[in-house]
């Protein structure tokens, strides 16, 4: 461990994907929990009716914030961090194929985060609420209104610059520096999906920083894209923005997946069912990600013709999600089953994760849509997806490989209660919101009608103890990290993957001498 | 289903622990099924929709069920090892399509449905405003704005009395000033904005349409039954898009005849008030009035400000500047203020000028006439 | 490294920059020659008559011919109504309205309507009124010849005066469309210019 520097400077310089995957793991933990406070501001100032925390624009601050960072700074960065760890040693690479580059795209994040947030802090009274306040989807004309535009506009772009190297780099590294032998459908499902993450990426990362771009100038040199005033239309700004959008939805969930597909035959003790229908299931779900972005607009008013065209398009999707699930459930027949603790996460993320599919399926459908859209069902449905989708995941991942990164086996009583205490808290947390949609209780809105009092209180206390169990997810990793029982190389009886066959914890260099896959 | 019980259980039950205070109101669990033909088939295809979920996700979960509990090593399970059937496969990627279609066919059927362009009885245009609506019936040069009641307003200021919440009358879901419409007959509404993007909602008729600055959209419902209905703004407008609520009143023809009358005859008679003369006494009410339904969301109703909001104690336009000045803000706006011109009276535009002067110690004694607010326009 | 490995990288990463600065080139030069493309595109496929016809470049010839065309397939058994709305943008001081709110036409037949408006801002004002058609897919059979929407509309302060509205519309209207509604959203082009 001598062959490289230390302290500060090992951080700063380094090119060593473990050390970029680390900040990046690091990074995302600190955006989760930013986020996650900022989460709970809402969920305190939605316990009662009446305002009692925070004004309405501080309150519309906090949403818009909590889903750019959760989104851009949680989950995004944390899937990037494990691409970095795992990608180079499950196809048996030494390191990223251009290591410069991805010091870059790291050390871009922790700016463009600030750049983020910084406009809370500046003007004379915190309490009103100065950051953006527009939502995480920044509509324009309303994000038009905004003085300090500037600040969230060039924040995008850094993030933009920082995925599509992130992107760049995966994908050089997927297609040129397998190991012999390992031929695209030998790879882990893992690096499969997040091959397929990448070229999405790529594709919609420059529409998102076109759009902030049109803003910019719109805002500050006379354009007028989206001002109707000038000849510009405020529609075209969605219709570009979920051109971006919907893709991003499947970037946050593909790798996700693709986690879930590594840990549940590991578990199983059983190959993962239908490998080839995976691949080309995520193929097909990246595909049509590209072709239903209308279907978040069904209310702006779009021909009837339009709708049903985005209604077919978008149910199709369930198509391949649904055979997603089935090869899961298919993997865990006539298996041996045990239940680590990442065992117990991927089941939960199956659950879960197909109620929020289910979820996604009803909303496609236009004219019921026309009563979902904009509620609070809306909003239990993508963080069914997003929360115990691709968070779950996320942690699934993090307790099946940080063996394998420290050398130790993390404390399995505190992860249990971690895992129990968090599924069941999370439910709580989201559940109910299901009803308050159905009951007609709009997104975004910071106090609420009295009816609406008894699913908001046991949403709320749901997110308290929600949030408050990730720092026992804190506590476990760092306590992991300090020490611990030793683990194998195999770590998990019977692993299969390269990954598993370099010692625990994986030294700084991995694959110098490619192995030979048969 | 059983699990919904026990959460509506849950439900009454914390309820009871955690908000003594606050009086349980009704909640509902599911969609309304409203009071028109369309929210009744939009209901119907949620039901059927939710149902096919419900099955299949019983169907898949208890599969997956039996697994987890029998295919596992503690129970002696040995692995298999088979990995892949393209028969498999295939049946389910057919299976899904198939019920994609089952619900596909339906749905189809009642958007076309919604698209009626058969001749409507009443035409309304709706503006959406920040954070107001304002309607407009076309047929009747019947034109006014619909904001937030007066007591749901003082209830959701920050650090309110609690218990002006329970007081207000359908806190956070009522208006000053209601649309009227007749029952079965069809409704037909023409939405636009003045400044963001706004949504139209009332969950009974199952409308829900964005108002879009420069854009017009249209929409219709016929209500079945008389009575009111309650809805709010459904897409994030700015500070306070969760305060603008609708409210429509759905009556017999003949009342609605009547109240069509009596609101024309209203309007003549403000007209008359712009030539009138109040009292101080008067004008001080009525500008209470106005201060609160108007001005109080962003100065407060204490005239203390806030944030970007300046106070208007001892501030200079409401007590040293000249009484013209004042009159123009009110009407033109300035910055983030709004122009009020349009909403409001002469008679209204005086009073709460009086009003402004004349509070919270600001005490200039100046009565400001709508002779004056005329001019001033 | 050997110096003949340094040379041959030296050389092969000269060619790789090379070919880089090649297609930063031509991507610049792609995105200047967008105008032309897009003009091109345009008037083969006839969109954008609406900016064509701002900045002067629209051919009257073809409207003229288009006119022609409709009126020589007028339908007198035909009624289609079309209703005027009109809407300020921005809480805008102007009085605005239709002089007449709807009017009985046949299609091919032209007809002109008179708005009127008022400014009452106390300032001059230059203002551009932005059309919408209800329903969406009755848009390309509603053809305008003459109209306050083609230019921006500079108003004195405290101005009124009447501006007018000729159009036509198509004998190919679909038979389902009875009621056409046009809408005009005047807006103040000042925010706009100091925004």
């Amino acid at each position: 461990m001598s062959d490289h520097p230390t302290g500060i400077k090992r951080w700063l310089f380094t090119t060593n994907h473990k050390d970029i995957g680390t900040m990046y793991l690091w990074f995302a933990f600190t955006m989760l929990f930013i986020g996650g406070a900022m989460a709970m501001v809402i969920r305190a100032e939605l316990f009662q009716p009446g305002m009692q925390v925070v004004n309405p624009n501080f309150f519309n601050m906090m949403t818009t914030l909590h889903g750019l960072i959760m989104v851009f700074g949680a989950i995004m960065p944390a899937m990037v961090g494990f691409a970095n760890w795992q990608v180079p040693l499950m196809i048996g690479a030494p390191d990223m194929a251009l290591p410069r580059m991805n010091n870059w795209s790291f050390w871009i994040l922790p700016f463009a985060a600030i750049m983020l947030v910084a406009p809370m802090f500046i003007g004379g009274d915190f309490m009103a609420g100065q950051g953006p306040a527009f939502g995480w989807t920044f509509y324009e004309p309303l994000s038009g209104q905004y003085d300090k535009l500037a600040f969230f506009i060039f924040a995008v772009h850094l993030l933009g610059f920082s995925s599509i190297m992130g992107s760049i780099n995966i994908i050089a590294t997927i297609l040129n520096m397998r190991a012999p032998g390992m031929t695209l459908m030998k790879m882990p499902l893992f690096v499969w999906t997040w091959l397929i993450t990448a070229f999405l990426l790529i594709a919609v990362m420059p529409v998102l920083a076109g759009v902030v771009t049109m803003m910019l100038t719109d805002k500050h040199f006379g354009t007028s894209f989206f001002d109707a005033a000038g000849g510009g239309d405020p529609v075209l700004f969605q219709h570009v923005f979920w051109f971006f959008g919907h893709p991003e939805v499947y970037i946050m969930i593909l790798p996700a997946f693709g986690i879930v597909s590594q840990i549940i035959p590991t578990f199983a003790r059983k190959p993962l069912f239908g490998y080839a229908s995976m691949v080309y299931a995520t193929a097909a779900i990246a595909f049509l990600s590209f072709i239903v972005w209308a279907h978040h607009m069904f209310t702006v008013g779009m021909p009837a013709a339009g709708e049903l065209y985005f209604m077919y398009a978008t149910v199709m999707i369930a198509v391949p999600t649904a055979v997603k699930v089935f090869n899961w459930v298919a993997t865990m027949w006539k298996g041996s089953m045990t239940f680590e603790v990442p065992m117990l996460w991927s089941i939960a993320f199956v659950f879960l994760f197909t109620i929020g599919g289910f979820t996604g399926l009803m909303l496609g459908v236009v004219p019921v849509d026309f009563q979902y859209h904009d509620t609070y069902f809306v909003v239990a449905h993508f963080h069914y997806v997003l929360v115990t989708g691709s968070l779950f995941a996320i942690i699934a991942g993090v307790y099946y490989w940080l063996p394998k990164w420290t050398g130790h086996m993390f404390d399995i009583r505190l992860s249990k209660i971690h895992f129990w205490v968090s599924a069941i808290s999370v439910n709580i947390l989201f559940f109910p919101q299901h009803f308050l949609g159905l009951a007609g209780m709009p997104r975004r809105i910071p106090d609420y009608a009295l009816q609406f009092t008894e699913f908001n209180q046991i949403s709320s206390i749901g997110a308290f103890i929600f949030g408050g169990t990730q720092l026992l997810f804190l506590y476990i990793i760092i306590k992991c990290i300090k020490g611990g029982d030793k683990v194998s190389d195999e770590v998990w009886e019977d692993a299969k993957g390269l990954e598993w066959e370099v010692p625990s914890p994986a030294p700084y260099h991995t694959h110098a001498t490619p192995p030979t896959v048969k | 289903m059983s699990a919904s019980h026990i959460t509506k259980k849950l439900a009454v039950l914390s309820g009871l622990l955690l908000a003594p205070g606050v009086a349980l109101a009704d909640y509902a669990l599911n969609m309304t099924q409203g009071v028109t033909e369309i929210s009744n088939d939009i209901y119907d295809l949620h039901q059927l929709v939710m149902w096919i979920c419900t099955i299949a996700g019983i169907l898949v979960f208890t599969v997956m069920i039996y697994s987890l509990i029998n295919h596992r090593k503690s129970k002696g399970a040995v692995a298999a090892q088979f990995h892949e059937s393209a028969t498999v496969e295939v049946v389910w990627t057919v299976i899904p399509l198939a019920v994609l279609v089952a619900i596909a066919v339906p749905a189809t059927g009642v958007l076309l449905d919604i698209e009626d362009p058969s001749k409507s009885d009443v035409t309304i245009q709706v503006t959406g405003w920040q954070w107001k609506w304002q309607y407009n019936y076309r047929d009747e040069d019947l034109s006014f704005f619909s904001s937030l009641a007066a007591d749901s307003n003082e209830a959701r200021q920050l650090d309110a009395d609690p218990s002006l919440k329970v007081k207000a009358d359908n806190y956070l879901l009522n208006v000053d000033k209601p649309i009227v419409v007749p029952v079965n007959k069809k409704v037909r509404l023409l939405l636009t904005s003045n400044d963001v993007i706004h949504a139209w909602w009332v969950p009974e008729f199952a409308v829900k349409r964005d108002a879009i600055p420069g854009y017009i959209n249209e929409s219709h419902f016929t209500a079945t039954k008389t009575g009111i209905y309650r809805g709010q703004c459904a897409e994030l407008c700015g500070k306070d898009h969760g305060f603008m609520p609708i409210v429509v009143k759905v009556v017999e023809q003949a009342e609605y005849n009547a109240w069509i009358k009596s609101e024309k005859a209203a309007i003549a008679a403000a007209a008359g008030d712009s030539n009138k003369t109040f009292t101080h006494d008067e004008l001080m009410a009525k500008g209470e009035t106005v201060y609160k339904a108007n001005c109080a969301a962003c100065h407060q109703a204490d005239g203390s400000g806030g944030g970007p909001f300046p106070g208007l104690i001892g501030s200079k336009v409401a007590t040293t500047g000249s009484i013209e000045e004042h009159l123009k803000l009110i009407i033109v706006g300035k910055g983030i203020m709004p122009p009020f011109g349009a909403q409001l009276s002469d008679a209204d535009i005086a009073a709460v000028t009086t009003y402004e002067r004349n509070a919270w110690g600001n005490n200039t004694g100046d009565t400001v006439q709508p002779v004056a607010a005329k001019a001033a326009r | 490294m050997e110096p003949e490995v340094i040379a041959k990288t030296r050389v092969s990463n000269k060619k790789t920059a090379g070919k880089l600065l090649i297609i930063v080139v031509a991507m610049f030069g792609f995105g200047y020659a967008l105008v032309p493309l897009y003009d091109v595109v345009c008037q083969v496929l006839g969109i954008g008559r609406f900016a064509d016809i701002e900045s002067g470049k629209y051919d009257p010839k073809a409207q003229e011919q288009l006119v022609k065309d409709m009126a020589a397939n007028k339908d007198l058994t035909r009624n289609v109504t079309v209703e005027f709305i009109t809407v300020l943008n921005g809480g805008m001081k102007w009085e605005f309205k239709a002089l007449q709110k709807e009017v009985v036409v046949h299609p091919g037949v032209m007809s002109t309507v008179d708005f009127y408006a008022k400014n009452l801002t106390g300032r001059d004002v230059i203002a551009q009124a932005v059309p919408r058609i209800l329903p969406g897919n009755a848009t390309k059979y509603f053809t305008k010849i003459e109209c306050f929407c083609f230019t921006q509309q500079i108003f004195k302060k405290g101005e009124a005066r009447n501006m007018p509205l000729r159009f036509m519309v198509s004998p190919a209207l679909p038979k389902s469309i009875n009621t056409i509604t046009l809408s005009y959203t005047f807006f103040d082009t000042q925010p706009v210019a100091l925004k």
